[in-house]
């Protein structure tokens, strides 16, 4: 088990033995490629054979992209209410609850302070596990929180966002968190302070349509689904087959909306080069 | 009212105005014989008519916002300004007939008026794509409301939207950046904007050209994150009896409270605009008469305000917006 992991495991280990599949052996979900458990975790879960990045658990990418031992979580105890009192199949305090007891967390985000080769940062990551990543009160506060972090501090944002959207059981009050994030990155922006945007698969919807997309620089894990409306939706509104490779990683950055696809192993590296250009008068050179 | 296009539960009222529409012609002028069950059967409509649209459903609210006759941004333009000179495309790829702007005056005052607009007949609609945006839609509403920035022109918006285009073009040109910079860049336009739904506030279509300071809607009119056929098609996937189908939208309705009473409950909204009796559709003209008299007051208010105070309100409207708990 390399090292990486190891450091993901501390900090929460429900969330994340439940991703590692039982046993030895495991299939590529999309070249078929039957791979050891053991080399995929070496390879950072991605495919040696087709480069298919695994979906990793949230809090991975923080032992991924932050110094050890430097990261210190904020606003964790930030729980969903229910606003709307909805209703569907199961009360959405119910799903809430499901979703806690699933992922050992509170709501579908990580937010935290850390380095990044020795640069302070802002930091958050979606969790898929939670409710798709979508985005409610919680969400959009524990984000905005971040930004203001940014802020108040004066250090870079960096965000992995991994999100099927607006999360529909808080209704109109999610929509408007991609306001409240919005809006504090503008403010971000003007004090000319960095955000870096990474997107894994899935980014969509109103994730994608507010702070994911607005990054200073917008990089992307290679295959992964990015866009604003799901693709089942855009083909029942087109009546017809979607082209291949569309809405894809690929496809974004040939489209001018990624500057970037990076493989998940290069992320540290490139992230910090990244920062060490539009930070580089904040950073002590020695 | 043009009774070709009415709602199921319009039905009885709009047999009744066609009935007494008959017997006017009959008996036309304010001749003796007829006038007696006229008058009795005009009572009997209106009595029909307030029974029947003070207990509206969320569901039926949001028929009448998609109502077929209900006016739209290009209709009420005319009627609450004067010397509109619409402006288009967005300097970068087209111009989305989704979207509509330009400057005109309101009671003599310079603004800059921008909305969403559908179309009536079977051509008008796919015209205007359904009054479904693509990018080029909100990148030619921020060019339009930059300008106004420029000149210091206050902003006022109409949404009136199903929803952002999901489609492959739409895609390829960045509807999530699109969206994405506006709410950003909206955000911080340093002169008072006034938001008003008019028809339907769908999700981030609507949000698009949704960020203000004052955001108002009319009493018919629906906001929310998705759709209730959306909402209730990820919850029940596909139904196959009809009757199940609509049980289950009025249900998604409900579960989102999606209506102007409910968001300014949620305290999303600053306030609700009131239409005639029957909806907008029924008295297009009083309906934008209540709408005029709404902006001029809040846009009043608005001017009234610095811009440092603007912004600062602005940023706070938003930042207050959530509602969670710390354990
Ligand atoms: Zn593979």
């Amino acid at each position: 088990m390399v090292d990486w992991f190891n450091r993901a495991r501390k900090g929460t280990p429900s969330a994340e033995k439940r991703d590692i599949p039982d046993g030895v052996w495991t299939k590529c979900q999309s070249c078929n490629e039957i791979l050891t458990v053991m080399s995929l975790d070496k390879n950072f879960w991605v495919c040696p054979k087709c480069e298919f990045h695994f979906r990793i658990p949230a809090v991975s990418y923080i032992s991924l992209l932050i110094d050890p031992d430097t990261f210190e979580e904020f606003d964790a105890d930030l729980v969903s209410m229910d606003p709307l009192e909805f209703k569907d199949l199961k009360k959405y305090p119910e799903r809430i609850a499901s979703a806690r007891k699933k992922t050992g967390r509170n709501d579908a985000v990580i937010c935290g302070m850390g380095k990044i080769e020795g640069i302070e940062i802002s930091f958050c990551v979606m969790d898929f596990e939670f409710i798709g990543g979508s985005m409610g009160s919680v969400v959009g506060e524990k984000v905005a929180r971040a930004i203001e972090r940014s802020i108040s501090k004066g250090v870079p944002l960096v965000i992995v966002s991994c999100s099927g959207g607006a999360r529909m059981m808080e209704g109109i009050l999610s929509l408007m968190q991609m306001a409240k994030t919005s809006t504090l990155l503008a403010m971000l922006n003007k004090l000319k302070i960095p955000f870096i945007s990474i997107l894994t698969n899935p980014t969509t919807a109103g994730v994608m349509a507010s702070y994911a997309s607005l990054g200073d620089v917008i990089i992307a894990e290679p295959k992964a689904l990015l866009g604003f409306a799901g693709p089942r939706v855009i083909a029942q509104t087109i009546g017809g087959e979607l082209p291949p490779g569309f809405q894809s990683s690929e496809f974004f950055r040939e489209h001018g909306f990624l500057d970037k696809i990076v493989s998940r192993p290069q992320l540290k590296k490139t992230t910090t080069q990244l920062l060490q250009y539009m930070w580089h008068q904040n950073i002590n050179q020695t | 009212m043009d009774d070709k296009y009415y709602l199921e539960f319009e039905k009885p009222i709009v047999e009744l105005d066609r009935k007494i529409r008959e017997m006017k012609e009959l008996a036309p002028g304010d001749v003796g014989w007829l006038r007696d069950e006229i008058a009795e059967l005009e009572e009997r409509r209106d009595k029909l008519q307030s029974d029947v649209y003070s207990g509206l459903t969320r569901w039926q609210r949001v028929q009448l916002a998609r109502h077929p006759l209900r006016p739209y941004t290009l209709d009420y333009i005319p009627i609450i300004f004067t010397d509109f000179i619409e402006l288009h495309g967005d300097r970068l790829f087209a111009d989305d007939k989704a979207l509509v702007g330009g400057f005109a005056r309101l009671d003599g005052d310079p603004v800059m008026v921008v909305g969403q607009q559908k179309g009536r007949d079977v051509k008008q609609r796919q015209y205007r794509n359904f009054g479904m945006c693509h990018p080029e839609g909100y990148r030619k509403a921020l060019r339009l409301f930059k300008l106004a920035e420029k000149y210091e022109l206050p902003i006022i918006i109409f949404v009136d939207t199903p929803g952002a285009y999901p489609g492959i073009g739409a895609e390829e040109r960045g509807q999530a950046e699109a969206i994405a910079r506006n709410i950003r860049e909206m955000s911080v336009l340093e002169v008072p904007i006034l938001i008003a739904i008019i028809g339907e506030g769908a999700s981030g279509g609507a949000l698009g050209i949704g960020i203000g300071d004052t955001i108002l809607m009319m009493e018919n009119s629906w906001y929310s994150v998705i759709s209730p056929e959306g909402c209730a098609a990820i919850l029940w996937k596909e139904v196959e009896d009809p009757k199940q189908a609509e049980a289950n939208r009025i249900q998604a309705a409900d579960a989102l409270k999606v209506t102007a009473e409910d968001l300014v409950n949620l305290n999303i909204i600053d306030g609700v605009i009131p239409e005639p009796l029957g909806g907008a559709h029924r008295d297009p003209a009083r309906a934008a008469e209540y709408l005029k008299k709404s902006l001029l007051d809040h846009l009043k208010i608005l001017m009234n305000k610095d811009k440092q105070t603007l912004l600062l309100e602005r940023l706070r409207k938003y930042r207050a917006m959530g509602v969670f708990m710390e354990t």
